[in-house]
């Protein structure tokens, strides 16, 4: 059941751009759509209070989801193809671990437990001291393998789980909260100084990862086929590691752990649109850029005016739609 | 082009796989490696196609040294097929084919088209290579690795798990393509009958080299593959190997038993 290409991607990048414009308008202050498409291309609608609230709080957060869910999406792909698991995700190669032991220090123990960083930055070196330490434990005589690859992830994951536990023990109720909401990812403290090395980074990544599609194509066919193929497995495995890692732990450092999306968009986007990397790659992106704007939207007008953080949706909403959509899938049932 | 493997020895965890190895291939031919299992046949091969690197001895193809070679100059001369391939599911046939533009720059629709055509295999580019039959899947393959345009074909078992049939047609097609080939086979009769020359490989070393009817000798099917049998010329022209009627070369050790005792 093959969508064709060229208007799926049409169809997609019309609904990403349509949603973004909808959730800026909507919120516990509804901006009427024509004012908020005044404010978005002129830069003001006559109101300052609806200027503000656009300019200040709803884009830079509908920006960020959409980064976001591109970012998870995209390295996603990356790691299911170098872990030669469907089941690969951040969460399964430690980087969200990682993350979260950074985060969670700060919000408990101040930025001086992290020697002055903010939660952002604390999370983001977690993110990248996880991803180094399972790169060097997943490797064996300079190879790295798939599946010492995803079992020292695992491995590497419990241990920062239990740090993670240890310090959450330490903190008070208050402070609890803080660590399950960041845990569970949320957009709501979007800046617009984050937003912009965020966009620079998923957009290189973005494209170096397509143009490397090919590459990954050869991969995934195995080590010695990829050889025999022309690829340098050890150097390609590398390299797609660390951008992938540094995709992830640069997402997970300003929105927190969204689970999930890096697990079911390239899985949605493969039984739609084949498995070839060079398409899987940048559509998978989009989807989950449309995607996590579409979460954001719910998590804030389900239960307003609270907030709910966007893990609980996109578990609540995809897994039920992935679970359908693998049953309808002969072909996957099958193999 | 001319393959020449020279003295190549590789050892693994320790263990000599390849203890100084030696094969040539002739421009345009296909040589059979035979062997009994463990006897360094897909070892031999994996330094052909730059997998492995040979502690002593060269691989080389024409005049270039396979091993100074990058791996995505190799695979522009040289293609592979393999036995284990994890082609995911849902991929269909024209992307396998295509998955051997991989060192090539640009497009490569036309090689892809050409290839396929070349194998019989333009008719299912639409389906998924997962629902193909054994035979259909390794005319797939071979496509994908004409699609290399390579210089030097590299087959591993190439008719495992086929029937008789698509086994006589795929070493057909491989004849018909022309390419110098090198390829590991486990049927012997079928070994005999499609390659120029053998190379029965045994413990790591060559035992026997040449034409079907010089290398397996009753000697060497006795001594390497432990069965009683030979290979003829036929007046059609074409070799064919028979099995004695107990074929086991330790049963006839044991027959030979009391004919010792006697004397």
């Amino acid at each position: 059941m093959r969508l064709p290409l060229l208007p799926s991607v049409v169809v997609l990048t019309v609904t990403l751009a349509a949603a973004m414009v909808v959730a800026v308008g909507i919120g516990s202050v509804n901006v009427p759509i024509a004012d908020t498409w005044n404010i978005l291309t002129a830069g003001t609608g006559g109101d300052p209070i609806q200027d503000q609230i656009i300019w200040e709080y709803r884009l830079p957060r509908v920006l960020l989801a959409a980064l976001a869910g591109a970012g998870l999406s995209a390295a996603g792909v990356v790691l299911q193809a170098l872990a030669g698991n469907p089941l690969a995700d951040p969460q399964v190669v430690g980087v969200s671990s990682g993350a979260s032991v950074g985060a969670v220090l700060v919000i408990t123990f101040g930025a001086g437990a992290a020697g002055g960083l903010g939660v952002s930055s604390a999370a983001f070196v977690g993110a990248l001291g996880a991803a180094v330490l399972v790169f060097l434990l997943g490797q064996q005589r300079g190879r790295l393998t798939p599946t010492r690859l995803v079992l020292a992830g695992v491995a590497v994951g419990y241990v920062l789980l239990a740090v993670t536990s240890y310090i959450q023990l330490q903190a008070t109720p208050n402070e609890l909260g803080a660590v399950m909401f960041w845990m569970l990812g949320s957009v709501v403290g979007a800046q617009w100084d984050q937003l912009g090395p965020l966009a620079a980074l998923v957009a290189c990544c973005g494209l170096v990862l397509t143009l490397y599609g090919r590459r990954l194509n050869a991969l995934v066919t195995g080590e010695e086929s990829a050889t025999a193929l022309g690829l340098d497995v050890r150097r390609a495995r590398a390299g797609l590691l660390a951008a992938s890692s540094l995709l992830v732990g640069a997402v997970i450092a300003v929105a927190g752990g969204i689970g999930f999306v890096g697990l079911m968009i390239p899985h949605v986007v493969r039984l739609c649109f084949g498995t070839d990397h060079r398409r899987v790659v940048p559509v998978s992106a989009l989807v989950g850029a449309a995607y996590l704007v579409l979460v954001d939207l719910l998590s804030r007008t389900v239960d307003a005016p609270n907030e709910l953080p966007l893990g609980i949706l996109t578990a609540v909403f995809g897994a039920p739609f992935f679970l359908w959509l693998l049953r309808r899938d002969r072909q996957v049932a099958a193999s | 082009m001319r393959l020449v493997v020279d003295e190549v020895a590789v050892t693994l965890d320790s263990t000599p796989v390849l203890r100084g190895v030696s094969v040539e291939v002739a421009q345009g031919t296909i040589v059979g490696l035979v062997g009994p299992n463990g006897s360094g046949k897909s070892t031999l091969l994996r330094t052909v196609y730059r997998s492995l690197r040979p502690h002593r001895g060269a691989v080389r193809l024409g005049e270039a040294d396979v091993w100074a070679m990058s791996a995505r100059e190799s695979a522009l001369r040289t293609a592979a097929v393999l036995q284990d391939n994890t082609i995911p599911a849902g991929m269909t046939v024209a992307e396998v084919v295509e998955l051997g533009r991989t060192p090539h720059k640009g497009d490569g629709r036309a090689p892809v088209q050409e290839a396929m055509r070349r194998t019989g295999t333009l008719a299912l580019a639409g389906r998924p290579f997962g629902a193909l039959s054994g035979g259909e899947r390794q005319r797939v393959l071979l496509a994908k690795a004409l699609a290399q345009h390579p210089v030097l074909l590299v087959l591993d078992e190439p008719t495992n798990h086929l029937d008789i049939r698509a086994r006589f047609e795929l070493l057909a097609l491989v004849r018909e393509l022309g390419v110098t080939t090198l390829a590991v086979l486990h049927d012997l009769d079928l070994a005999v009958r499609s390659c120029d020359a053998l190379v029965v490989l045994c413990d790591g070393r060559v035992a026997a080299a040449g034409s079907p009817l010089d290398a397996l000798t009753p000697g060497v099917l006795s001594e390497v593959f432990g069965v009683v049998g030979e290979v003829a010329a036929h007046p059609d022209g074409v070799a064919r190997i028979t099995y004695a009627a107990s074929p086991l070369a330790v049963d006839l050790a044991r027959a030979e038993l009391p004919e010792r005792m006697r004397s």
